[in-house]
């Protein structure tokens, strides 16, 4: 199978030629006071804050509940899927979280419980949050940007990062 | 899992960024960009006098946002030998696309070369040459040197016809006015080359030449006939997928009753309203569901008739229209011929029609009604016809094509505001060239070459082994041929040029063929090849094409080409010269005279040569006036040059004067004679399964460079197979299980796609694909002017192996949009 080898090549060459990148911007954005010598290096990727989103008991299968994160600015929809799927948290590895504004053009996605999938009414992009966040039909040259969750012993669950930039900023966390 | 950058921000164009003029090189739509660069160790900031957007970047943005790309908008390439930042996004004042971008336009920035971030790190960057048993990197001087030796003494063995070439003849990237200018100039002008063949078909022929012969140019209409129009008949197009933001932007406010303003104000006091839509498609497509939505299931009629029954309908529709006098008898009167020999000719009842088509007698109706029923007050009902390859890719294209257009003409709507009978089109157009030599029908190019014919092919931009029928037999043929000149290559010191020529000669003598292959990326074709040239595309070069209402742009060149790589145009010339230089060097002067006036040192040279001189309206066409003119640009022919603006034709045909001697459109006797291609019928009665095909909104003219990157790869590894469940499961199928499609004419591969909405026993697969190319398995049957049937294909499914990793994380949900509940 050397096709799949050379593309298992090219996307690890791509993969480490970006996060360079992401790297090098990102210290460029250090803007460096002439006078303040001791200014710590900037970090590599955003800092995201880590919020509390619900309790694993407030959620049934299927009935999708809304979200904020990073900020109040971003909505998002916290699931549970009701059958464990790659990515997923809690005991049963069914609990998943997506930014609910469209990655196209930034109309909010609505869920269907029917198929379990994330619709778009501005211009019909559909997203499969069991696959995580895979556009299913659509204009979007992303898939869906994920919450990246934590449960901690209490059920209590946390969003912690996002794995993809959310619709309409252009950094995931916005400072002024 | 799905694949996902981590991308959590990105550099912030500065004020002070340069802005580029873009076209989407991809589809016909054309959709107007903007390229920002700065360069690479320079950014702007959040606030608004800090950035080019002049936005205050710390707040969220709202939808259709100005001053938001997505990480696929971004890149660092080269510009004039420095890495600089780039931003390519859409334009939100270009009347096309009003700021939308397709999932394939906005990934023109990823789907550059970078050396910095290592994207399409596939692209040609050097000439190549066979030595050493595999393509070697050498200089330009030498391959095309190389290329016109052999080119010549073919000439000389073989005469012109021994030349063989495929080449682009389309606008975008693998094209433009250029680039098809300069092959033409090459292969029409200083050569009288017969035996050439365009991109996607066996023969140099046009896909529509029944509507050319009627007189009807195909793109006459403008986009703004879409919200203008009462009734939409769309044939065999599948807009929302392939020409994306032409449906979003222009057809659904018209179905969503948001173009009434527009109305009123084109129509006065007619009566008006939110269009209805007729599908004619076997298949239920993306593009139905979409429309059900906006416009509600009730003002949406899909007849989904049996595949290649198009003829049969639209001569029911013609009949039924004609007999209740919905016709336009003031223009068929002073603009037309021959109507009613047509009438006559064509004559089939909506019951026969119901029974070849399978569908039910009063849809049939209810078609006619929806075309051209007068409106209340009896005003006449405006009706825009749209068909694309499922009409032109299907059952006796030439006729189908001029029975949809009588349809039209009959009923008024050519050259008027709300119409049109337009193909949708596949890529933007930018042909001008000088006449084609050969005749009509033009020769079946891949049935010389298959036959022996020939010893030399140049290829431009062009894939048959994955963009032809009868591609299995063409592809073992091919390979043994191209390899009979490997192996006489290898057998001699590549130093000794004067060695390599005779061993090449002699293997072409014994039935070789010595391949010249021009493009931007490998091709599968192109691994036969012996030369490979590296060519520049949209955005390396500056490039002018037209879209779908022809609307001329000109794409900036705003970055460097990759290498070595040079504009086609400019390679043209350097083939042009060394075959000048080989002419003279054998004593043929008079033939190398005809190599002269190839002085081009930029593309804007050969655009003067071309356009300039040579298109209609091309005296008032510069590129310093189009850089002017931007995304929005002007629509063809120029007929003026005002007020800074080269002055445009917004619709064709709106005096009433067609293009034939006598200024009149010609009605077309076209009647049904079942499965035209040769053994069509036949392969439909021996083999189950329909494979119909076509294209898809994630990789819809994209997929040469899709194929490199990992977003679009990661969605559709194979060409997908989308069949009706129960069939899946007869066949103890799952989805993304790999299953071979096979007939008489070859095999191929595909992924399985369980599909509620397709019918039992009829599949669609993804066409032209590069891991499982559809053409395999479609016969060597055309019609009588060489135009493939691709759609109407027949063939057996059986499993080839269980989904592989590269399928298990994908989803097979239906693609359909649907309403909340």
């Amino acid at each position: 199978m050397k096709r799949c080898d050379k593309l298992v090549d090219a996307g690890r060459r791509a993969f480490f030629a970006r996060t360079a990148a992401v790297a090098a911007g990102a210290a460029a954005t250090v803007t460096m006071p002439s006078s303040a010598p001791r200014a710590a290096p900037s970090p590599a990727l955003v800092d995201y804050p880590s919020s509390k989103l619900a309790n694993v008991s407030e959620l049934q299968s299927d009935v999708p509940k809304d979200v904020l994160y990073p900020d109040a600015d971003s909505p998002g929809v916290l699931l549970k899927l009701g059958h464990r799927v790659e990515g997923g948290v809690g005991s049963d590895g069914d609990i998943v979280a997506f930014s609910t504004l469209c990655p196209h053009k930034g109309f909010p996605l609505f869920y269907d419980a029917g198929d379990k999938s994330l619709s778009c009414p501005g211009h019909y992009s559909r997203f499969d949050p069991e696959k995580g966040g895979l556009q299913i039909f659509g204009h979007a040259t992303q898939n869906l940007p994920q919450f990246r969750l934590v449960v901690d012993s209490n059920g209590d669950i946390y969003a912690v990062a996002v794995d993809e930039l959310i619709y309409g900023r252009l950094s995931n966390v916005l400072t002024a | 899992m799905a694949y996902k950058r981590n991308i959590d921000r990105l550099p912030i164009p500065p004020k002070d960024a340069q802005v580029h003029n873009v076209v989407c090189h991809y589809c016909i739509v054309g959709c107007g960009y903007h390229a920002l660069s700065w360069p690479v160790d320079r950014q702007g900031g959040m606030q608004p006098g800090q950035n080019a957007f002049n936005t205050d970047l710390t707040k969220q943005q709202g939808t259709m946002a100005t001053a938001w790309f997505s990480p696929s908008m971004y890149n660092i390439v080269k510009q004039n030998g420095r890495d600089v930042n780039l931003v390519v996004m859409p334009d939100h004042d270009c009347v096309v696309n009003s700021g939308l971008g397709s999932t394939r336009g906005a990934k023109i920035a990823e789907l550059s070369y970078s050396t910095v971030n290592g994207t399409q790190p596939e692209r040609l960057t050097e000439p190549l040459v066979w030595r050493y048993g595999t393509l070697t990197p050498t200089s330009w001087d030498d391959a095309i040197g190389l290329a016109a030796e052999v080119t010549r003494r073919v000439v000389e063995t073989q005469g012109e016809d021994g030349l063989i070439v495929s080449a682009f003849d389309h606008g975008g990237a693998g094209g433009g006015y250029e680039n098809t200018w300069a092959t033409g100039k090459l292969y029409f002008e200083s050569m009288k080359i017969k035996n050439i063949r365009i991109h996607n078909r066996p023969a140099y022929n046009s896909e529509v030449h029944g509507t050319r012969d009627m007189g009807v140019g195909e793109l006459n209409n403008c986009y703004e006939d879409a919200e203008l129009a009462d009734t939409i008949m769309a044939v065999g197009t599948n807009s929302l997928e392939t020409q994306t933001n032409y449906f979003l932007n222009h057809w659904v406010p018209n179905l969503r009753g948001a173009s009434a303003d527009k109305k009123k104000a084109e129509f006065g006091t007619e009566p008006i309203g939110p269009a209805r839509i007729i599908f004619v498609d076997p298949r239920r497509t993306p593009t139905i569901a979409a429309c059900e939505a906006e416009a509600g299931p009730a003002n949406v009629l899909h007849l989904a008739i049996n595949s290649g029954t198009d003829l049969a309908l639209f001569n029911a529709l013609f009949t039924e229209i004609a007999a209740k006098g919905w016709v336009d008898r003031a223009f068929i009167a002073a603009s037309t011929g021959g109507y009613d020999a047509a009438v006559k000719a064509n004559h089939t009842t909506i019951e026969q029609a119901a029974q070849i088509t399978g569908l039910k007698p009063e849809d049939i109706r209810k078609a006619a009604e929806w075309i051209a029923q007068p409106k209340q007050g009896g005003a006449r009902r405006r009706t825009m016809f749209a068909y694309e390859k499922g009409l032109i890719w299907g059952n006796d294209n030439y006729r189908t094509n001029q029975a949809l257009v009588n349809i039209a003409l009959a009923t008024g709507n050519v050259g008027r505001p709300g119409g049109g009978c337009v193909r949708m089109g596949g890529h933007q157009e930018g042909y001008v060239r000088p006449d084609y030599p050969g005749g009509k029908p033009a020769p079946y190019v891949d049935q010389l070459l298959i036959g022996g014919k020939g010893g030399v092919h140049h290829i431009w931009a062009c894939d048959h082994f994955k963009t032809t029928l009868n591609a299995t037999e063409f592809k073992r043929v091919y390979k043994h041929r191209t390899d009979l000149v490997k192996a006489a290559m290898d057998s001699v010191p590549a130093s000794d040029r004067e060695g390599q020529i005779k061993a090449i000669m002699d293997a072409i003598g014994q039935g070789g063929l010595f391949v010249v292959d021009v493009d931007i990326v490998p091709s599968q074709i192109g691994s036969s090849a012996h030369i490979v040239l590296a060519a520049a595309t949209s955005g390396e070069a500056n490039l002018t094409s037209m879209n779908g209402e022809r609307r001329m742009r000109l794409t900036e060149r705003y970055m460097d080409p990759p290498g070595s790589a040079l504009p086609d145009s400019l390679i043209v010339a350097r083939l042009a010269q060394a075959l000048e230089r080989s002419w003279r060097a054998a004593g043929k002067a008079e033939i190398a005279d005809k190599f002269k006036g190839y002085d081009w040192k930029t593309e804007e040279d050969a655009f003067i040569d071309g356009y300039t001189k040579n298109a209609d309206g091309g005296q008032f066409v510069t590129y310093e006036r189009l850089r002017a003119m931007g995304t929005n640009g002007f629509q063809e022919p120029a007929t003026g040059f005002q007020d800074g603006n080269i002055v445009g034709t917004k619709r064709l045909f709106t005096d009433g004067k067609f293009k034939t001697p006598d200024g009149k459109a010609k009605f077309a006797v076209a009647e049904w004679r079942g499965l035209q291609a040769p053994g069509k019928q036949a392969e439909k009665d021996k083999f189950r399964f329909l494979i119909n095909n076509g294209r898809s909104n994630q990789v819809w003219q994209s997929v040469y460079l899709d194929q490199h990157n990992d977003f679009a790869w990661d969605r559709f590894p194979f060409a997908y197979l989308q069949m009706n469940p129960q069939d899946v499961a007869e066949l103890k199928l799952n989805q993304g299980d790999l299953v071979e499609v096979y007939n008489d004419n070859g095999s191929t591969q595909a992924m399985v796609w369980p599909t509620p909405s397709a019918r039992r026993n009829e599949t669609f697969m993804l066409f032209a694909y590069p891991t499982g190319a559809v053409g395999n398995a479609v016969s060597k049957g055309v019609n009588e002017l060489i135009l493939p049937n691709y759609k109407q294909t027949w063939g057996n499914i059986r499993k080839l192996a269980d989904a592989p990793q590269v399928t298990r994380h994908l989803s097979f949900k239906s693609e359909e949009y649907k309403l909340p509940s």
